[in-house]
């Protein structure tokens, strides 16, 4: 399998899982325990938070573990949200984002009077820097922005939105998901009061994130129970899980610059290969301002899935922005925020490159990925034939 | 996700292309809604679908139906065609992921415009000979 689908997941790495391993065994206690395998828990958890606290330039008890990066995204979002009600009721975020943040704001809108600003975005995906500075008001509390897209890789100006936002009584989150591993994070030089990671996009096991979240932040706590986490999120801790994570970010942020050449050297060749060799096609996002990883197209006249099952008969793994819902097939959201019409969004495909692919496979794919698209363009009545 | 006739009709389909001298020539769907389906008919005679051919726009399912249905009613009346419903080019195919039943499956319905759009034209000269 050439599998190019890392921004939807990836690999646990083999460092990584040997981390993790001993604390589904003999280090299987409860972190609150006072004997000794509860304290053995209680300190990989300790040196977990030091680690990603000194990937992100913050302190280890601005780190809060969760599930998973909806979870850091919800969290953030309805935490703020509530604890800031009696401050104002207005939320800013973009059209791109994913859905743990756009749900969240939908149904902090529809159940609980907030308003929420979607910024728009340019034919890149990077937020409209204008429109932010006219939509804060008086009643703004929370401005959430994505550090890199997950569709189209687009990075976002979160440093400029952070000056914007100087000064003013704002909390400022950034979903960093996708940018995990790929961008430094340093909260300073971004400027976030808030920060959400997900380990299984960096070689760290599914199911569990993180949340930073900025000394002196308030926010209300979404899950009651147990003091775990000082009191900001109950739970018995996913200790292996956590140990996973902080592996993984260690090894992500003492080879970033390797890893980030390694992939975007792949996404390169993919990009200009398939760019030379498929006419009428897109390359969607920012054309330099993008996660090093990310290589995603529109094709004009055929339909995303199609291009996936010919890509998997191959043995090749990508995904596409369409997703077929009971009524019709829903175009992307970030596509169609982008103002590419809606037909040209259905041909969309995303490959993102990582560490175990190699360059002979990239060139495999740019070899067969044009008689797929001619195939099915041959079959297609949009053609002009 | 998909059975596997329903991967052998996407990777092989059958009958696809169009026909120059159509004598019916059906779409449904739209390109906004992510499927459209041409299907072109010639017919015999004796009111038989001597050929058939179909272009398709869309997702796996979207393209296997319409690939089945040609196969299916090639050779077959005008009316024993019109019975060949989007059910029954689904189960044909072992069945549809439950979200493909709707938006992807309308393979039918071309060919059932398909032979209206025969049928008309035919009556056409009639009334305009009156
Ligand atoms: C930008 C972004 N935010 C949030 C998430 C959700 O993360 P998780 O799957 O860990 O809940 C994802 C994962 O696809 C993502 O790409």
């Amino acid at each position: 399998m050439i599998y190019l689908d890392h921004a939807a997941t990836t690999a646990v790495h083999p460092q990584v899982l040997q981390a993790m391993l001993p604390y589904f065994s003999d280090r299987f206690g409860n972190a609150s325990s006072i004997y000794a395998i509860g304290r053995e828990s209680r300190q990989a958890l300790d040196r977990a938070r030091e680690t990603v606290a000194r990937v992100l330039g913050a302190r280890p008890n601005e780190i809060i573990f969760t599930s998973g990066g909806s979870e850091s995204d919800n969290l953030a979002l309805k935490g703020v949200a509530f604890a800031r009600r009696s401050k104002g009721n207005h939320i800013i975020t973009s059209g791109v984002e994913h859905h743990a943040i756009l749900h969240a704001c939908e149904y902090l809108e529809k159940w609980f009077g907030f308003r929420v600003t979607y910024l728009p975005v340019d034919r890149y995906g990077v937020v409209d820097l204008e429109a932010l500075t006219a939509a804060l008001d008086e009643q703004t509390i929370l401005v959430t922005v994505m550090a890199g897209n997950n569709e189209v890789g687009t990075l976002q100006p979160i440093a400029e939105i952070a000056r914007i936002l100087k000064g003013r009584d704002i909390i400022l989150h950034t979903d960093a998901v996708q940018a995990g591993g790929s961008v430094d994070l340093d909260v300073e030089k971004l400027g976030v009061d808030m920060l959400s990671l997900s380990a299984h996009k960096f070689y760290g096991p599914k199911g569990v994130g993180a949340l930073y979240v900025r000394r002196g932040t308030t926010f209300w706590p979404q899950q009651q129970g147990g003091s775990q986490e000082r009191n900001r999120r109950a739970g018995t801790e996913n200790v292996a899980g956590i140990v996973g994570l902080a592996t993984a970010l260690d090894l992500a942020y003492a080879n970033l610059a390797s890893n980030c050449a390694h992939a975007q050297a792949l996404r390169d060749i993919l990009v200009q290969g398939i760019l030379a060799s498929v006419p009428d096609t897109l390359l969607t996002g920012h054309p330099t301002r993008r996660l090093p990883n990310n290589a995603s197209f529109c094709f004009k006249y055929v339909e995303g899935e199609s291009i996936l099952l010919s890509l998997d008969m191959l043995g090749i793994a990508g995904s596409s922005g369409s997703a077929c819902t009971s009524a019709a097939i829903e175009p992307s959201h970030v596509l169609t925020a982008m103002g590419i019409p809606i037909e040209l969004a259905h041909g969309s495909l995303r490959l993102t490159t990582g560490l175990e692919n190699r360059e002979e496979d990239m060139r495999y794919v740019v070899d067969v990925l044009p008689g797929i698209i001619t195939k099915l363009r041959a079959m297609s009545p949009l053609t002009v034939h | 996700m998909y059975s596997e006739a329903v991967m052998d009709h996407f990777m092989n389909p059958r009958n696809v292309g169009s026909l120059a001298d159509a004598d019916g020539v059906g779409t449904e769907g739209n390109p906004v809604c992510g499927d459209v389906m041409k299907i072109y008919i010639k017919v015999d005679g004796e009111e038989r679908i001597e050929d058939i051919k179909f272009q398709t726009f869309g997702c796996g399912a979207a393209i296997a139906t319409s690939s089945m249905v040609t196969e299916m009613v090639k050779g077959l009346t005008l009316e024993e065609a019109m019975d060949v419903s989007n059910k029954k080019v689904a189960e044909a195919l072992g069945g549809l992921p439950a979200n493909k039943m709707h938006c992807s499956n309308l393979a039918a319905d071309a060919l059932h415009k398909a032979i209206e759009d025969y049928r008309a034209k035919k009556q056409a000269p009639q009334g305009a000979g009156q």
